[in-house]
């Protein structure tokens, strides 16, 4: 589910009139000073990261004074949370409170319908005191359920304090369905002395299904990820936004090897189920998931070629480890042909295990192998009889010959692996002399010395996309019609490459992933 | 024999002319599902590319063709309203294939279904569908060269895996409910390699509030006599498969299997399915892993044993 920062949800909840500490987001010690300058008195600084148990992280800090106030953000900024960066901390004004509460919502899958969980005390550690939890039923319509609610509320004695509670809960549900959230959560929810209630803590996901009805919201990538989203995935997004053909999935989880590990690799799965089937048996093997990749629904070979690109765009994996769904209901040949042109491209120098189960996978493993043969790499495919945990077992071996052959002097733990690297081209593409035609994302480019040459064999294997006019290519359609060939147009270069029939090449762009490497 | 669908169910497509919706209503039909026809509103009164009509509502689908099973492929956003209307017009058996239908939508679908007098019976959104596989009997290649001549697959699964009971080399059936879309195309694999055919294959779906849930599944395979043993497939994430191992140690006298997927997930991560999150000590993998075999589950531990497990549950091998 997508999440939102806790000033965002802070926002949010200011604005239907829960009572919030005054405060602002900051990203630089400079900001962080001027904002407690602004606030006066004592501040505290949280970085915005999605994750509980800030305070365990030292991920919180008090300051009594503005430089102090920027000293901590100095040493906040430069967290990291997981693989992630911190990038923005939350500035506020120190409350001192009499009483904290924990109230959250979210859908309860057994009863299908909204459920607000309310507890006395509030701070870390509430997953360990679950019977002291009030279950409220909601509506979806009219809300809390209203008795319920205030028998709730009588257990916790709150005195004079319980109808600003109760009005606060309320609110509370009226925020969470206006923004489709699917949880939200608030711990704590602080009583001060005169009385007043104000949400300290502001945790929401909202429904990734729904964002596209809340672009009020902001949220830049509707997916579930467990940090704000790395140029990588947002790169990723956008290719998943403007290609529908199948889905697209890709999400970082680690940028180094866990201790004692194998090696972080790439993954690449097809399925939800398939995926996670085949995660499991990739780490039960040893080895650390650098992304979590998912291509499926009869995805486009541009599609699968450029999650292959992005997924080849991270540093330090020692292995590209593709499973899914073993008996995948789509046209496997299709992935082939996109996995086979991004491998090419990129000389791929590490090994690659990939399971292409599924319709027409004789045809895509042998696509594979032959278009591969000749890379650096060690590329295998495999088929639905091919459990994952055997291709993981295989795949382990490879990576430990790789790793034994690539060993030299110089090369430590930390160094090995993969480095990023600017596909490679024909020489004909972007000469003047070349001609080209556009396809959806990119163009085709051939090289009008080879055309001479190779006519007939490109013409061939063009699925009667292209034909000779006087010497010099031609489309068989018309150029709006042969954007939307990209997929023949891949097959076919991959085909002419097998067969060593050289002169076509599909440049296919992916804005920003170039930026990214040398930005590195 | 089966449950839920057979040969004689009447199957229409609502979205027969977008271009998912089309290319499984063809796979469903050179199956040999009897696919009736299909809803296009603006489009009534055209055929489809297998040559069956096409209808602007419904309603009057239901009306021209007693369709009485319905498979939905419309976008997100209309889907809900897709289920409403095929519930409104008296279909009992409402499939909905489509990905990405906001909870919210569904909360409220559920809250009319569930107020219908004569409900129908909801399969996902967000799911692979429902199959009672038949013999094999043809190529599958066309309308008129069916792969089988007594089936009934709905949804976007691949036919030729599943195996019906006349060609099980061990001559039982199981009945599998799952989850995840491509985990159940795995076990129907594993289980027709081992030589055992499938009644019927139940894909509930990946989303948190869905029509049918596992015990719904298990209770239909329970009473189904040619149902001999019950597979399921289930992930992180709610409560579904801990309600399902107390429902089993209870009523189920049959053989039952499981699997559980996510178990390296770490907690809070959706893994492609939005109701795959871990929210409380009782959805996680270990957690659902032994209620379930405290419940005389057989649970394979790998996704490559789901068939292994069955036939050991089934004590034939």
């Amino acid at each position: 589910m997508a999440r939102l920062h806790e000033y965002q949800g802070k926002t949010l909840l200011a604005g239907a009139g829960v009572r919030v500490p005054r405060g602002r987001a900051v990203q630089s010690p400079s900001e962080a000073r001027a904002a407690a300058t602004g606030l006066g008195g004592e501040v505290v600084l949280k970085i915005q990261a999605w994750t509980t148990g800030r305070a365990a992280l030292g991920g919180i800090a008090f300051a009594k004074s503005p430089e102090e106030a920027a000293k901590h953000a100095e040493r906040l900024l430069s967290m990291h949370v997981g693989s992630f960066p911190v990038t923005h901390l939350l500035v506020e004004q120190k409350l001192s409170f009499a009483r904290e509460l924990f109230v959250s919502l979210s859908i309860d899958d057994a009863a299908r319908r909204p459920v607000i969980l309310l507890a006395s005390a509030g701070g870390t550690g509430i997953e360990d005191r679950a019977k002291d939890i009030a279950r409220i039923p909601c509506d979806v319509h009219s809300g809390p359920d209203e008795a319920s609610l205030r028998t709730s509320l009588a257990l916790l004695k709150l005195g004079a304090a319980e109808r600003a509670v109760h009005e606060a809960v309320r609110t509370l549900f009226s925020v969470a369905r206006s923004i489709e959230a699917r949880s939200l959560e608030i711990n704590p929810l602080v009583i001060l002395a005169d009385g007043s209630v104000v949400a300290a803590d502001c945790r929401v996901t909202v429904d990734d299904y729904a964002v596209f009805r809340h672009p009020e919201l902001g949220i830049e990538i509707a997916r579930e990820l467990d940090h704000p989203p790395t140029e990588l995935e947002r790169i990723a997004y956008r290719v998943e936004q403007e290609d529908h053909r199948g889905t697209f999935f890709f999400a970082q989880m680690n940028t180094t090897p866990a201790p004692g590990s194998k090696g972080l690799i790439g993954f690449h799965g097809a399925g939800g189920g398939g995926s996670m089937m085949s995660m499991d048996a990739i780490t039960n093997e040893g080895f650390t998931i650098a992304n979590f990749c998912d291509t499926s629904g009869n995805p486009s070979p541009a599609k699968v070629y450029r999650a292959a690109r992005i997924i080849l765009s991270q540093p330090g994996l020692v292995g590209y480890f593709g499973s899914g769904s073993g008996v995948a209901n789509q046209e496997q040949f299709w992935s082939a042909y996109g996995l086979a042109k991004a491998f090419w491209e990129l000389e791929l120098s590490i090994p690659a295990v990939i399971r292409l189960g599924g319709n027409t996978e004789d045809r895509a493993v042998d696509i594979l192998h032959s278009a591969c043969k000749d890379l650096p790499a060690r590329v295998e495919g495999y088929k639905k009889a091919d459990s994952p945990a055997k291709i993981a077992a295989r795949f382990a071996s490879l990576v430990a010959d790789s790793l034994r052959s690539t060993e030299t002097a110089e090369s430590s733990s930390l160094t090995r692996g993969w480095k990023p690297r600017s596909p490679r081209r024909p020489a004909f593409v972007g000469a003047s002399s070349a001609i080209h035609f556009d396809v959806k994302g990119g163009r085709v480019w051939i090289d009008p010395v080879a055309w001479r040459a190779n006519a007939p064999a490109i013409v061939a294997r063009s699925a009667g996309l292209l034909k000779d006019s006087n010497g010099r290519p031609a489309l068989t359609v018309a150029p709006d019609a042969f954007l939307a060939k990209d997929s023949d147009m891949i097959a076919c270069e991959v085909e002419c490459r097998r067969d060593g029939v050289e002169g076509l090449f599909v440049e296919l762009d992916i804005p920003g992933l170039e930026a990214v490497r040398e930005h590195r | 024999m089966s449950v839920l669908v057979n040969a004689k169910t009447r199957v229409i497509c609502q979205g027969i002319t977008g271009s998912f919706g089309a290319q499984h209503t063809k796979g469903c039909y050179h199956y040999g599902t009897r696919v009736v026809g299909g809803v296009t509103p603006g489009k009534g009164g055209t055929k489809d590319a297998n040559g069956l009509p096409v209808f602007d509502t419904v309603e009057r689908a239901v009306r021209e063709t007693g369709a009485d099973a319905t498979m939905i492929f419309v976008p997100p956003r209309l889907a809900a309203d897709a289920i409403l209307e095929a519930a409104a017009a008296g279909i009992p058996v409402i499939c909905a294939i489509t990905e990405g239908v906001p909870v919210q939508d569904m909360i409220k679908v559920r809250a009319v279904l569930d107020g219908m007098e004569k409900r129908p019976t909801l399969i996902g959104p967000n799911c692979p569908g429902i199959i009672t596989p038949g013999p094999k009997t043809g190529g599958g290649t066309s309308g008129s060269d069916p792969y089988t001549n007594a089936g009934c697959k709905i949804g976007i699964m691949p036919g030729y895996i599943h195996t019906h009971v006349s060609q099980a080399k061990l001559g039982k059936s199981v009945g599998i409910v799952s989850r995840s879309g491509t985990l159940t195309y795995e076990a129907v694999w594993q289980t027709s390699r081992l030589g055992l055919g499938q009644s019927t294959c139940i894909g509930i779906g990946g989303d948190p509030v869905r029509g049918l849930s596992h015990i719904d599944c298990i209770e239909l395979f329970n009473m189904d006599p040619d149902t001999h043993g019950i597979l399921m497939i289930g992930e992180i994430g709610g409560t579904d498969e801990i309600d399902a191992a107390h429902y089993v140690r209870q009523h189920v006298k049959k053989p039952v299997a499981a699997f559980i997927a996510g178990r390296t997930a770490p907690p809070g991560r959706r893994m492609g399915h939005a109701g795959a999150i871990i929210g409380g000590a009782d959805d996680t993998a270990d957690a659902k892993i032994r209620a379930l075999q405290a419940a005389g589950v057989e649970v394979a531990l790998s996704p490559a044993d789901m068939g292994v497990a069955m036939v050991k549950a089934m004590r034939l091998g």
